[in-house]
């Protein structure tokens, strides 16, 4: 039982009143812990981004030489090099180059030299694809006849452009919210505002159970059956497009869309609705010209946060948009997205590859993206919440 | 100001005249109202279509038997092994989780000031970490739990070994990984219980001469118990489904046997579901054992999610009329 010390002033502790733990360290201690364990989010976002950035820091900063073809080095000159450059030269990690004898050196030098002879005679050999002119630019590869924006990691010379993947990715998102939004908005206009308060109780757990359906079972759907039916209806080339992608994704951010839209419409003080109700507005016409306006940036946030939702998810893309990287903004054709790319061909990269290296800047990208796009929207619905509390 | 304000609200004032028939309620009544049954008609659909197919072939030979004779045949293959892993890595993330999610929601809403902006930080993260996309939880359980911690750990206990034995795809990192992306499920619906208890039960307990620690321990927590299961349920209805974040960090395609160590890879349900669809050779042949798949997943998920929106339906209701 806790034990009072007799001239302890201490006021107990509760809402802003003073605190007085020290006559009990243990539970000062306990308290320190707590603090230190809530910390654990921040930690965790600073580290996600910490170490995806960390990977992807060589291709950043332009350190990453992916050239096929280099100045070679004859053998003899081996004891003139200073072991900095024999070690960059030869591709090693200061630890493997630690633990290699003079010989093993001389046998690696002789093994470059040979491997260039017989390397592709491609004049783009020499070029380093990792740099930034070719990850963003369009060049004319040899064999091709005007430049072009190409993703081709596991080609003779592996092309990394990221152009077609930002558009696919873009074009894919698009598709899932001109579809998602104004379907998860009026749904959540009807369920706020219009329907009756017993079936409102059915109705939002009811959509909200869409949230429960995993990514990859939407992914699955869209791939055996969606992808299908709408080639049927359509009659489009390719059964596996951005289209039949972006309606599976939009399936997978409508719950999203709509709770947060609904909150915001719900938000909005009830006493608004009462007066324009009471000055012979009828319900769409309060719901449509009062409250939707009143709601309006909850309902921007929702678009933004379910844009951050869309071009993060991977499964459904993966499975749904047929994964090939041509540079097209037709929604008909086949794509290949940021998400689908990383999870395709990290498996079959070389620890800490270039190729390695550049998908995980693919998710650094992702990373920053979907961090803006949920803070944007989390500042909106913030200031909309502070503003509806304070008015109420 | 105000005169453009008082003019605004003329406009208004006209547009609320009622005609005698009111097209635009009757319109856009009917359309947000079919806009709802979409919505409602695609989720019948889709779980529809995957009970009649599925639901045949749900035997319990299915359920008990593994992939080592045929991996594509309804009649040879079962979910076992898959079931196991499945389950295994989601308890492993609870016990990581749990802990973790429900400390940082009573500093939440015990201690931290409501409006301070060390508070404003945490929830920033939590929301944030929410909404890092899925993949990229992959990336980060690569390059943080395998290559840094399993490589550190490698390092420390088996110096010299060449054969990596943390620092490789495991169930432990599936689990760290999926528990850092469950943090914020944990976070939200424990705080949200915490928030339902009525302070006059605190101040009680606080006035009888209890601390304030003895309080949120033998007062708090009991009554925030209901929203803790919740978290925890959402949490692992939420990560039993997800693949992309353990593509990389301990999914297997096929093994011979169950994980036998936190070290081992797994069979994964979602992983295959995934593998069924994308790399059968005769996506006939695979279609019956494929939609068996999909249902036990979904049984497994969707059965979860009920509970936890049934039990949030009951502690709304409390709440309501607590307050």
């Amino acid at each position: 039982m806790p034990h009072r010390h007799p001239n302890s002033n201490r006021s107990v502790g509760w809402m802003g009143l003073k605190r007085g733990h020290h006559a009990r360290p243990l539970e000062w201690l306990a308290e320190k812990g707590i603090f230190v364990v809530s910390l654990s989010a921040i930690v965790m976002v600073f580290l996600i981004f910490l170490f995806v950035a960390r990977e992807a820091m060589p291709i950043l900063l332009g350190r990453m030489n992916s050239a096929q073809k280099q100045e070679l080095i004859p053998v003899e000159q081996l004891d003139k090099l200073t072991p900095e450059h024999l070690q960059k030269y030869l591709g090693l990690t200061p630890r493997e180059f630690a633990a290699m004898d003079r010989e093993t050196l001389k046998e690696l030098m002789m093994v470059k030299i040979e491997a260039d002879k017989e390397a592709t005679k491609d004049k783009d050999a020499a070029i380093n694809t990792t740099s930034w002119r070719y990850l963003l630019g369009a060049y004319q590869w040899s064999g091709y006849d005007q430049p072009e924006y190409i993703w081709q990691p596991v080609s003779q010379i592996q092309k990394y452009n990221f152009i077609p993947l930002i558009v696919g990715s873009l074009k894919t998102t698009l598709v899932a919210l001109l579809f998602a939004v104004p379907l998860s908005l009026g749904a959540a206009i009807y369920v706020s505002q219009l329907a009756n308060p017993r079936l409102r109780e059915w109705l939002k757990p009811s959509i909200e159970l869409l949230a429960g359906i995993p990514s990859v079972v939407l992914g699955f759907f869209a791939l055996i059956v969606l992808a299908t039916l709408l080639q049927k209806f359509f009659g489009y080339q390719s059964r596996l497009n951005s289209f039949t992608a972006g309606i599976a994704l939009g399936l997978a951010i409508i719950p999203v869309v709509f709770s947060i839209a609904e909150d915001a419409l719900t938000s909005v003080p009830r006493t608004y609705t009462a007066a324009a109700l009471a000055l012979g507005a009828s319900k769409w016409q309060a719901a449509s010209q009062i409250v939707l306006p009143a709601a309006l940036p909850g309902v921007f946030a929702a678009c933004v946060l379910g844009f951050g939702r869309a071009i993060g998810e991977t499964m459904v893309v993966l499975m749904a948009s047929g994964n090939a990287s041509i540079m097209s903004w037709n929604i008909f054709d086949s794509a290949r997205t940021f998400t689908a790319t990383i999870a395709a061909e990290l498996a079959e990269t070389v620890f800490g590859g270039h190729h390695y290296r550049i998908l995980f800047m693919l998710g650094a990208v992702l990373f920053v993206v979907t961090f803006l796009s949920n803070l944007a929207g989390d500042l909106v619905i913030h200031r909309l919440k502070a503003k509806m509390e304070g008015r109420k | 100001m105000t005169e453009a304000r008082g003019q605004r609200s003329e406009i208004r004032g006209r547009a609320f005249v009622r005609s005698k028939f009111d097209f635009g309620s009757f319109f856009f009544g009917g359309a947000t109202g079919l806009a709802t049954l979409l919505i409602l008609g695609i989720l019948a659909v889709i779980l529809g279509n995957i009970v009649i197919h599925g639901a045949p072939h749900m035997t319990w030979r299915f359920l008990t038997a593994g992939t080592e004779k045929d991996m594509f045949d309804v009649e040879k293959a079962g979910v076992l092994p898959m079931i196991v892993g499945t389950s295994a890595r989601v308890i492993l993330m609870t016990i990581f989780v749990i802990p973790v999610g429900v400390i940082t929601a009573i500093y939440l809403t015990e201690y931290a000031h409501a409006t301070s902006i060390f508070t404003r930080i945490i929830r920033g993260a939590v929301n944030n970490l929410a909404g890092v996309p899925s993949i990229v939880f992959g990336l980060f359980g690569l390059g943080f739990f395998i290559s840094f911690v399993g490589g550190g750990m490698d390092t420390l206990f088996r110096p010299g070994s060449p054969e990596p034995h943390w620092s490789k795809p495991a169930i432990l990192w599936a689990s760290t990984t999926l528990a850092v992306m469950t943090l914020p499920v944990v976070i939200v619906a424990t705080e949200e219980s915490l928030r339902a208890i009525p302070p006059g039960l605190r101040e009680a307990s606080l006035a009888l001469g209890a601390t304030k620690l003895q309080t949120i321990v033998k007062i708090v927590l009991p009554q925030a118990l209901p929203g803790i299961m919740t978290g925890a349920i959402l949490a692992v209805s939420r990560a039993a489904g997800e693949v992309a974040p353990i593509l990389f960090t301990g999914a297997a395609y096929y093994m011979a046997s169950l994980p036998k160590s936190l070290a081992d890879q797994f069979m994964d349900l979602g992983y295959h579901v995934f593998i069924l669809s994308t790399q059968s050779p005769d996506i006939e042949r695979t279609r019956p054992i494929l939609y068996a798949t999909v249902l036990a997943l979904l049984l497994l998920t969707f059965a979860l999610n009920l509970v936890a929106i049934l039990v949030r339906a009951q502690m709304r209701k409390k709440l309501r009329l607590l307050h």
